[in-house]
């Protein structure tokens, strides 16, 4: 019954809830907006359980002094500060002016994840000089495009094109060449047609997956490895 | 020539001329001249043609990590709204944003009210705040606005507003400006409202998920497409603005055009490197 119980609701609540949406009388619209109802307070409770479990691994890191123990420490203090000055010290007016809460919102946060993201431009400088390697006609036609897309996407481009080729003894033709109508066929043609072909198979994989879940085919989310 | 000395560079010296070539620009612009691609054209048009007046659902699907690419765009967005007297409500879908969005709306109504266009809370413009659930948040608005979200950003209960007493749901907007980092964002405002609920919607989104957007804008089912700094760039010229956006391409194309050379400049290594072995 352990098992039965959660498939049986699974396939009954996935099915009338594709129901659903083919039938907007209220015999199936008002039970099935209880039912999204209830999975905004379930992936609510989410966020409570994933600072929960945060704050377990993280003390019984702590408590073993396992490796990089203090960043553990860092973490699990911030967390509870956080928590605490929000829940007790700042209460309801947390995002007001003056307030601890939007202090470290303006001063700690914002800044963290500027920087995590800043960093990205770094690392991608070096990927470029090191990892992206032209190794076969696939490789140098993908490397040709990301450089025309890299320099057309930024108005260097075009001004580097009207640089080099506005010239009096230029053909006419490539006088006029520029870089970002080429950027532009780029990603409305080639790149468009692949990411459509990617967006259907992930689309039709997620049905399948769907439909394997409802049906009680697909039962890894239950747990136990079957 | 011998570039075997590339090889072993020392990686610290590209973050450090990528620095300068960021930095630089940021000090001593260069004004490279902006030109607006097709989409941030729809993009800009298809706010153009809303009637004045009209309420408008901006969800600022993003937070701070973003903040260079998807705030100058949203200010962007909001002035161009304001300016035709529409009427906003925006909300966040990601946990650690709502007050990045909060901050930029006040900022924008802030502008207006010191230039004279006295824009008050809950009239013209209202936070619905952060909630939890991604696309189960964006079905159930569809069936009614206030009563999925009860309070708003300040604590204020949102049925109360006089913006949010005219509002039941998606009906009541003729167009979604959607400004997005990621996921929750852009494809499940699609999937979920533009092709359940009919809401025409435009969006403003990070570069690297500008691509995947490209098949909506040629469906129509996005009316317009802002990628990017690039895109939020475009955007402040079609609105005779020059903001941060602007300011920034003169960086960001010289980091381009960096990134470029050490393509180029890591495959020439590559190839001296194999007909040295060859001979």
């Amino acid at each position: 019954m352990k098992r039965e119980i959660p498939l049986f609701l699974t396939a009954v609540i996935g099915l009338f809830m594709i129901v659903s949406f083919f039938v907007p009388h209220q015999w199936v619209s008002v039970p099935a907006d209880f039912l999204q109802q209830c999975a905004v307070i379930v992936v609510a409770f989410g966020y409570v359980l994933g600072g929960a479990n945060v704050l377990r691994v993280s003390l019984e890191g702590i408590s073993r002094r396992e490796r990089d123990w203090p960043y553990k420490l860092v973490l699990v203090l911030s967390l509870l500060f956080t928590v605490i000055v929000g829940l007790f010290v700042d209460k309801q007016r947390w995002q007001d002016p003056g307030t601890i809460s939007l202090w470290l919102y303006d001063n700690v946060y914002s800044s963290m994840q500027a920087t995590m993201f800043a960093l990205l431009a770094f690392y991608i400088a070096s990927a470029a000089f090191r990892a992206f390697r032209v190794r076969s006609t696939e490789a140098a036609l993908l490397a040709i495009a990301a450089l025309i897309v890299m320099l057309g996407r930024v108005p260097i481009g075009d001004a580097a094109m009207t640089a080099i080729f506005h010239h009096a003894w230029i053909p006419h033709a490539l006088r006029e060449l520029k870089m970002s109508p080429i950027e532009e066929w780029i990603m409305n043609v080639p790149q468009s047609a692949a990411k459509r072909a990617v967006l259907i198979g992930a689309a039709m994989g997620v049905m399948a997956t769907g439909l394997r879940v409802i049906l009680g085919i697909e039962r890894s989310y239950l747990g136990g490895g079957d | 020539m011998n570039l075997a000395f590339l090889e072993k560079l020392d990686r610290r010296w590209l973050f450090l001329v990528l620095g300068i070539l960021v930095l630089g620009p940021l000090l001593h612009p260069i004004g490279l001249p902006v030109f607006p691609s097709e989409p941030v054209r729809q993009f800009h048009d298809a706010i153009a043609h809303v009637p004045d007046g009209s309420r408008i659902l901006m969800p600022c699907d993003y937070d701070p990590g973003s903040r260079p690419e998807l705030v100058p765009m949203n200010k962007t967005a909001l002035r161009q709204l304001f300016r035709k007297h529409c009427r906003v409500v925006i909300l966040n879908l990601w946990p650690g944003g709502s007050l990045l969005t909060d901050q930029t709306l006040e900022s924008v109504a802030q502008e207006f009210r010191a230039s004279g266009h006295p824009l008050v809370y809950g009239v013209d413009y209202v936070d619905l705040g952060y909630k939890s659930g991604n696309e189960a948040v964006m079905v159930l608005m569809g069936q009614g606005i206030a009563a999925t979200f009860p309070r708003d950003m300040r604590g204020n209960v949102t049925a109360d507003l006089p913006l949010m007493r005219e509002i039941s749901n998606y009906s009541s907007f003729p167009l979604l400006v959607n400004i997005s980092a990621g996921t929750p964002g852009t494809k499940e405002w699609v999937q979920q409202v533009n092709s359940r609920f009919h809401l025409p919607m435009v969006s403003g989104c990070t570069a690297v998920s500008a691509p995947e957007y490209y098949p909506y804008l040629q469906a129509g089912q996005l009316r317009g497409l802002l990628g990017g700094m690039a895109g939020a760039a475009e955007y402040e010229k079609l609105c005779g603005e020059k903001g941060s956006a602007t300011q920034g391409m003169d960086g960001q194309s010289l980091a381009h055009v960096f990134i470029a050379v050490c393509i180029v400049l890591g495959n020439v290594i590559q190839w001296s490197k194999r007909t040295g072995a060859r001979s």
